[in-house]
């Protein structure tokens, strides 16, 4: 009798410490939305509500891009618990490739983007093989620090390709340069499609890990390498996935923003910076709280820059950092990261 | 089936095993007993080539040192892990589907609802996480997706350990079903020597990394060693 009480009691402190970790875990998003809100009436009073408006549009069209390459990283770091210091560069020649399939090669640029995000997939593919899978995908130090390496040949490569010139990227969307008007804010469309795109994707990714029989590879190997290998995954295939995945994500989302920032080697560094923030925050393992947390960022990033004079855009980066080490000190998991408590 | 012979393995410089042999055929129930680290896991371990190993260990007539453990699993041996190696945070349908993934048949959804009539508590929590089920549950999780690659040989890693008397009980009353009626052949290592004797043919003790004792588990059950060490009387 004594041992089912002390069995009963140990369970229920189980379900205690999960319900601690899911009210910290509401506490810190709630917080979050607390400050995020109070922020928002007093710019709104105090500098007009069609500004405000205009600031969160804005802020959207950069937190959707963040959110893609957000998801991007975070599709490595599930699968290898490292993070692809070039991921960044890898979509910067994906889009660079697109930019060739339109521009040398006169296909339509939506058509070019897809031809690119197959390209960058296949490309991922085989720097996978030939760089990766070679090192023990335990020794993670190993894999960072060639990922780092990858991210100076790729940006040199390109650099020797194509040069250090700005390339104007063509939209891909119809209605060139046209907006129209919400409640006297401008929206332009091509920014809204930039929205349904990445939000497509999004759902996109997460139908292919959720219901593809190499998704269930890729959500078992993020799991458990051990566990994986015992049931007859292959392990360095499906991890190959994930980087081919992940490649087509961040091409996407470079092909997105290379619209409006102008094309050329380096034009992916600060989207890296902002979208690891995001992945950050969100959790580096949730797909969902990568795609929430770059919106968030891109919100921050704008808001921030706008209304708070004395860190305009030149600063902005640097909110960017506050977030990183804030979230590292404050909840380390970030709002949606797992740090689930199991029963034994 | 399974032949091992003079098997050492070392986790990097401190060897483990020093000479086990043993053997399975088709069809048998064979379970090796030992004391706290006296190399079980390490032996069932080294059959799947998670770690470095040295002796013949021979599948079906063909040697396996050097493969992957991935390659292995998927010439039927079938590994249920001490921990039971739960995806903990895949459903417990999709840990039975991930245990299907070497398979190419269209019987998968047949042979979950057999499990889940089998162990209903997992049909109750299909869409739970598989990290929120109690140890027991775990464990017949862990049995349920390892029979889901339909396979040649089981291997059971303490399938007792942290389960109440109950559960232990009607689990090895279903590894004694599934290898009278499948003809599943079965290897058990385990402490619980008791239970494991009650449905093996055959059985092993292993002492300090090596095969010491041998016989049916009737001539293991009435060896005076044997019950002062593991059966307690």
């Amino acid at each position: 009798m004594a041992t089912t009480q002390s069995v009963n009691e140990s369970i229920g402190k189980g379900y205690a410490a999960l319900g601690r970790l899911g009210q910290k875990r509401m506490i810190s998003i709630g917080v979050l939305i607390a400050v995020l809100v109070a922020f928002s009436i007093i710019v709104a009073v105090q500098h007009g509500f069609t500004l405000f408006l205009q600031r969160i549009f804005d802020g959207l069209s950069n937190g959707f891009i963040y959110a893609a390459m957000a998801m991007a990283l975070v599709l490595i770091y599930k699968a290898t618990t490292v993070v692809n210091f070039a991921q960044g560069e890898m979509a910067m020649f994906g889009t660079f490739i697109a930019y060739v399939f339109g521009h040398s090669l006169g296909i339509p640029t939506p058509l070019a983007i897809i031809l690119a995000m197959l390209a960058s997939a296949l490309g991922a593919a085989g720097i996978e093989r030939v760089l990766i899978r070679p090192f023990d995908p335990r020794n993670h130090l190993a894999v960072t620090i060639v990922t780092l390496g990858l991210f100076l040949i790729l940006n040199s490569l390109a650099g020797v390709i194509w040069a250090y010139d700005n390339r104007a990227f063509p939209s891909p969307f119809p209605g060139r340069n046209r907006s129209f008007s919400v409640l006297g804010a401008n929206l332009e469309w091509a920014n809204l499609f930039t929205w349904l795109t990445v939000l497509a994707a999004v759902l996109l990714v997460s139908l292919l890990l959720s219901r593809t029989k190499i998704g269930l590879a890729f959500r078992s190997v993020s799991n458990s390498l051990e566990s994986s290998e015992l049931l007859g995954i292959h392990i360095g295939r499906t991890l190959q996935f994930g980087w081919a995945l992940a490649a087509a994500v961040g091409t996407l989302a470079g092909t997105m923003i290379a619209r409006t920032t102008l094309l050329e080697p380096n034009f992916m560094g600060r989207v890296l910076i902002y979208s690891f923030a995001a992945a950050t925050l969100g959790g580096l393992d949730s797909l969902g709280g990568a795609v929430v947390a770059g919106i968030v960022i891109g919100l921050v990033q704008t808001m921030s820059g706008g209304y708070i004079g004395f860190i305009g855009s030149d600063l902005a980066p640097t909110v960017a950092l506050v977030v990183i080490v804030a979230v590292l000190l404050v909840r380390p998991s970030g709002l949606f990261g797992s740090k689930r408590v199991e029963r034994v | 089936m399974l032949h091992v012979d003079g098997l050492h393995a070392s986790y990097g410089p401190i060897e483990v095993l020093h000479g086990v042999d043993f053997h399975v055929e088709v069809g048998e129930v064979v379970v090796i007993l030992g004391a706290n680290g006296a190399g079980k896991t390490t032996t069932l371990r080294a059959i799947c080539q998670m770690i470095d190993t040295k002796g013949s260990i021979q599948l079906g007539g063909e040697t396996i040192n050097g493969r992957s453990t991935t390659e292995i699993a998927r010439r039927g041996v079938a590994h249920v892990p001490q921990g039971r190696g739960t995806l903990t945070d895949l459903s417990v349908e999709d840990n039975l589907l991930a245990g299907a993934y070497t398979r190419k048949d269209g019987e998968v959804r047949a042979d979950i609802d057999r499990w889940f009539t089998t162990f209903p508590r997992l049909q109750e929590r299909r869409h739970q996480h598989a990290g929120s089920l109690s140890g027991g549950e775990q464990q017949m999780l862990a049995v349920a997706r390892a029979l889901m690659s339909r396979p040649k040989l089981l291997l059971l890693d303490e399938p007792s350990l942290g389960l109440a008397p109950l559960i232990v009980k009607s689990l090895f009353a279903q590894f004694a079903q599934m290898n009278q009626t499948d003809g599943l052949t079965i290897l058990v290592v385990e402490q619980n020597a008791n239970i494991a004797l009650d449905i093996a043919d055959r059985a092993y003790v292993l002492e300090a990394g090596q095969t010491v004792l041998t016989g049916t588990a009737d001539q293991l059950r009435h060896d005076d060693a044997v019950r002062k060490a593991y059966l307690g009387y």
